[in-house]
């Protein structure tokens, strides 16, 4: 489904990514995994457009995007969930969630993915009047994949949804994650520095560190491969 | 005579606040401060004298193709002279907004000549008795045009799917763009708003002190800049409070210490607000939660 090669891109003067290649299959869990400044992020922002020094392939069903400006590459079905969750703080919950639905004109469907998303999270159908900014984290971290939701996602590529969030509410957040996937068939890249946290929901994994891909297999085979045991899931 | 200043305060206020909406719209999504902005507002004014003294068009065209017209040049300036500075430092930007000014102010005294311009006197003129205030038809029609334009601003910003997708692009431009919103386009439509109703307001500063000229957006562009920065720039509401309390402070101002003073209130103000509270009466102090 996607299927990014020799992928570079620079922030002002850094070379933040060398090259790297992956490719991402309809209906499964990819995770991105590696240290603070490895470059996930950039992959992300590279792929959705938010970085526009960028060079290399990056296919999304078989079509080149590139070139793509960012609200084309949404319109083809790539929705990204920002790292900080990035909610509007002075629009309403249900505001936010309308501009999730930005790009549609089937009010009809929206109704019912605004229902099926209240039924999924009933703390933001609590809170629907209220203004985004005042949301606790995890509540936010729920409004931001839920707006994201909203866009109708063929890939939906989470950034950190772990930061900042109490361990229950990671827990919860990645139970989320795991029944969008397993019941609606929702293809996921997950980047996280949580690596023990996204390693138990995906079925893939990429290492990265400093602008490289380093290792690549099953999330299996990475929770217990030594390396990455060391250096990314705090143990040996 | 407090009464007859204080309408007179209440237009020249309504005036003040449509321009200021202009400069802080603008600053809010892409945090310029257009000072081509007060010369937008003399090309709408002049568009308007036009279409009356070439086409004879009745006041309400007049008015629709000054707005109309300033509106265009205002999409032109942010596409032509500002997009290409979008991701340069902000000074960058600052000083291409003072060259456009410039530009537009030479513009107008090569097309129409740097003399003043008498705008006919398109309305009969009545005075009226409103709460024991004597208002003439002039200033009524400023007031009304004001009220209107500010219901129509603020359905359309807090109502409608392009209001609230602008106001996104206001807070957070990136994540706008992963919401599926050009956001280059809601930059244009946030320059078209702010021009149309900066040359909504020159055309009623040209009916109201019967002159239109080449310079005339300088003055006032300045004033309407310290109007939003008192409401506190980037907020709508805070640019027509601003506007109001610098209009009826200049006109009593002007009356009760001295008329040559006039110009200076506005400053006088604008540095009293920097000192005590420089995010402005109803400007937010930014804070994010992360």
């Amino acid at each position: 489904m996607l299927e990014v090669k020799n992928l570079n891109a620079h922030y002002g003067a850094i070379h933040a990514l060398k090259g790297i290649s992956f490719t991402v299959n309809k209906g499964e869990i990819v995770t991105l995994i590696g240290s603070n400044g490895a470059g996930k992020s950039t992959t992300l922002n590279s792929i959705s457009g938010l970085i526009k020094n960028r060079k290399g392939s990056i296919k999304f069903e078989d079509e080149e995007i590139i070139k793509c400006r960012t609200d084309e590459i949404v319109k083809r079905g790539i929705v990204q969930v920002p790292e900080g969750r990035r909610i509007f703080a002075e629009l309403t919950v249900e505001e936010n969630l309308k501009m999730g639905a930005y790009l549609r004109n089937d009010s009809d469907g929206v109704k019912k993915d605004m229902k099926k998303v209240f039924d999924m999270f009933p703390r933001l159908a609590e809170r629907k009047t209220q203004l985004g900014g005042t949301l606790s984290g995890g509540e936010q971290q729920m409004l931001a994949i839920a707006r994201a939701l909203l866009s109708k996602p063929k890939l939906l590529m989470l950034d950190e949804p772990s930061m900042g969030l109490a361990p229950i509410i990671v827990e919860q957040i990645f139970a989320f994650i795991k029944e969008m996937n397993e019941k609606d068939g929702l293809t996921i890249l997950l980047v996280e520095q949580n690596a023990n946290m996204a390693l138990s929901i995906a079925h893939r994994g990429y290492v990265l560190e400093t602008g490289n891909i380093v290792l690549s297999d099953t999330a299996e085979k990475l929770r217990t491969d030594d390396e990455v045991r060391k250096a990314y899931l705090g143990e040996g | 005579m407090f009464g007859e200043q204080l309408v007179n305060g209440l237009a020249l206020g309504s005036i003040y606040a449509l321009t200021a909406i202009g400069f802080t719209m603008v600053y809010g999504i892409i945090r310029l401060i257009n000072f081509a902005h007060g010369d937008i507002f003399m090309i709408g004014a002049f568009f308007a004298l036009s279409s009356v003294t070439l086409f004879n068009a009745p006041l309400i065209v007049a008015f629709l193709v000054g707005m109309a017209g300033a509106s265009i040049v205002g999409i032109l300036l942010s596409r032509l002279a500002y997009k290409p500075l979008f991701d340069a430092p902000r000074i960058n930007l600052f000083l291409a907004a003072i060259g456009a000014a410039i530009l537009f102010e030479n513009f107008a005294m090569l097309v129409w000549g740097p003399q003043t311009n008498t705008f006919p006197v398109l309305i009969d003129m009545h005075n009226y008795s409103i709460l024991g205030l004597k208002f003439t038809t002039l200033q009524v029609i400023i007031l009304v045009c004001t009220i209107i334009f500010m219901i129509l601003l603020h359905l359309l910003v807090n109502k409608t799917k392009v209001g609230i997708a602008m106001r996104c692009t206001a807070q957070d431009m990136n994540t706008a763009r992963l919401m599926g919103i050009n956001t280059d386009r809601m930059v244009y439509v946030t320059f078209a708003i702010g021009s149309s109703l900066g040359a909504a307001a020159g055309i009623l500063v040209g009916m109201y002190y019967q002159a239109v000229y080449p310079m005339m957006g300088f003055m006032t562009g300045l004033k309407a800049f310290v109007a939003a920065v008192l409401g506190g720039i980037g907020s709508i509401p805070g640019a027509m409070l601003g506007g109001l309390v610098l209009g009826i402070s200049e006109s009593l101002g002007a009356a009760y210490i001295s008329s040559g003073f006039r110009d200076g209130i506005a400053f006088i103000i604008l540095i009293l607000i920097l000192l005590i509270k420089p995010s402005g009466i109803l400007g937010k102090v930014t804070q994010e939660k992360v």
